[in-house]
């Protein structure tokens, strides 16, 4: 059963130089509260999951908008995301040599983080057939399967996963609103730790059982962000 | 043609290959302007890749920028009948022959259906986000561009860029012509006519075949 903890508890979490997995599009679906807190620690060598490096101006304004702000404070070491042209700070920390970026096709990225989060071995997709894609790092070689071509890619996992919640119950259990779910859902099985920030706690009951989205078992750790 | 008389045309055009209850997925820029020249009687299902099925314009009434974007990070809203999915869901729905057609931009396509988008080495790397997955997947893949950039050629022999997919390009919609992608090639199936056959091969590197049957763009 998840543990409520505060979002100073949930930081303290997080070691130096540990790989993350940032649920979020954009910003959207980002943990906002834990991001700032991990951003004001201090902490970094961060190796980053995540879909995007978010962008400077959030849509009301805010300034380095979820994970935009641990890129700008340069604690990110590795990224490993689908598009990173949004946020001209990761090319500028790209070309210094000082930042690593990995990019992998979007639904391979989704698809490789359900196989980390499921036990499966791997991803064949023909996705990023004859591209760039095949010297990344993750994808294993092409293979043949009925005549069509296909990448094996490597599964994905992380040590912790930040997923953003709007309705969690006390029992952990998520319930994600508008578009916040996109990775939020498959990264929240695929990290050793994974530590949901609430943006309401409910009570048990409050979500139906057939509106659950993620199941509070693959959750550790909720911070009621609503308070924090 | 000014630029922007350009891009309304190409839209325009664009709007005709798609049907009513298609479910199509829009490319930043030009393709956005599509769903406006939509005929009437014509609604398609619009799919943003981050986790819409059955977009709405965005009102003030419907506007919540913190919980619904769109796969440009801007606000964006779901429609009646439309649903919410997550990240999985909506690249099994692209690379799963669910989406009838995807409408998007290149930087250079050629003869074999290749497109490069995504990557100027040493230049510009922004990423491929969803574009691998959407050519590769989508039943119908549309290329709505510009024929020229600067005056280059944008229609090539072989893409010099990086590709973003290989021999997946339906049709190449410009403001010159409109392109199907055949094994035999590129033919030229419609033509603006403000140009020639002579200009319009002239303005693109790709050898043009020109259908017994072309006809005028409108």
């Amino acid at each position: 059963m998840a543990k409520f903890i505060s979002v100073s508890e949930a930081v303290a979490l997080i070691p130096e130089g540990a790989s993350i997995m940032f649920g979020g599009f954009m910003g959207n679906g980002n943990t906002h509260k834990i991001i700032a807190a991990l951003a004001e620690s201090g902490k970094g060598n961060f190796t980053m999951l995540c879909n995007d490096a978010s962008m400077p101006v959030g849509p009301l304004g805010e300034d380095m908008y979820g994970v935009a702000k641990l890129i700008h404070n340069r604690q990110i070491k590795h990224l490993i995301a689908t598009h990173v042209g949004l946020n001209p700070e990761v090319a500028t920390q790209m070309n210094e040599g000082s930042l690593k970026v990995t990019l992998i096709p979007q639904g391979s990225m989704a698809e490789m983080i359900r196989a980390g989060g499921a036990g499966l071995g791997g991803v064949l997709t023909p996705t990023g057939v004859k591209t760039m894609v095949e010297e990344n790092e993750f994808c294993l070689g092409r293979q043949e399967i009925d005549g069509r071509s296909y990448l094996l890619m490597k599964p994905l996992r992380a040590d912790i996963a930040l997923i953003s919640g709007y309705n969690v119950d006390k029992a952990g259990n998520i319930w994600y609103k508008g578009t916040t779910r996109n990775f939020n859902l498959p990264m929240a099985t695929a990290a050793d730790l994974v530590i949901c920030e609430a943006d309401h706690v409910v009570e048990i009951g409050g979500i139906v059982p057939e509106n659950v989205h993620t199941s509070g078992v693959f959750v550790d750790y909720v911070v009621d962000g609503g308070n924090a | 043609m000014d630029k922007s008389e350009i891009k309304t045309y190409i839209a325009a055009r664009v709007a005709k290959e798609l049907k009513d209850g298609d479910v199509v997925n829009l490319g930043i820029g030009l393709p956005t302007l599509v769903p406006q020249f939509l005929p009437e009687g014509v609604h398609v299902i619009l799919q943003s890749e981050n986790g819409i099925i059955g977009t709405a314009p965005v009102t003030e009434e419907n506007k919540d920028p913190h919980y619904v974007v769109d796969a440009g990070g801007s606000p964006s809203a779901v429609g009646p009948g439309g649903c919410f999915i997550d990240s999985c869901t909506s690249f099994g729905l692209i690379r799963g022959g669910h989406v009838d057609a995807t409408i998007l931009g290149g930087l250079e396509v050629d003869e074999e259906g290749s497109l490069a988008n995504w990557i100027i080495p040493g230049k510009k790397v922004p990423g491929m986000g969803g574009a691998m997955d959407l050519l590769v997947g989508a039943k119908s893949v549309i290329v709505a561009m510009e024929h020229t950039a600067k005056g280059n050629p944008k229609i090539l022999k072989k893409c010099r860029l990086p590709y973003t997919a290989v021999n997946c390009i339906t049709k190449i919609i410009t403001e010159m012509c409109v392109l199907d992608v055949t094994p035999n090639g590129l033919v030229m199936v419609e033509i603006n006519p403000e140009f020639t056959v002579e200009q319009v091969q002239a303005a693109t590197e790709a050898t043009l075949t020109v259908s017994p049957d072309l006809k005028p763009m409108a």
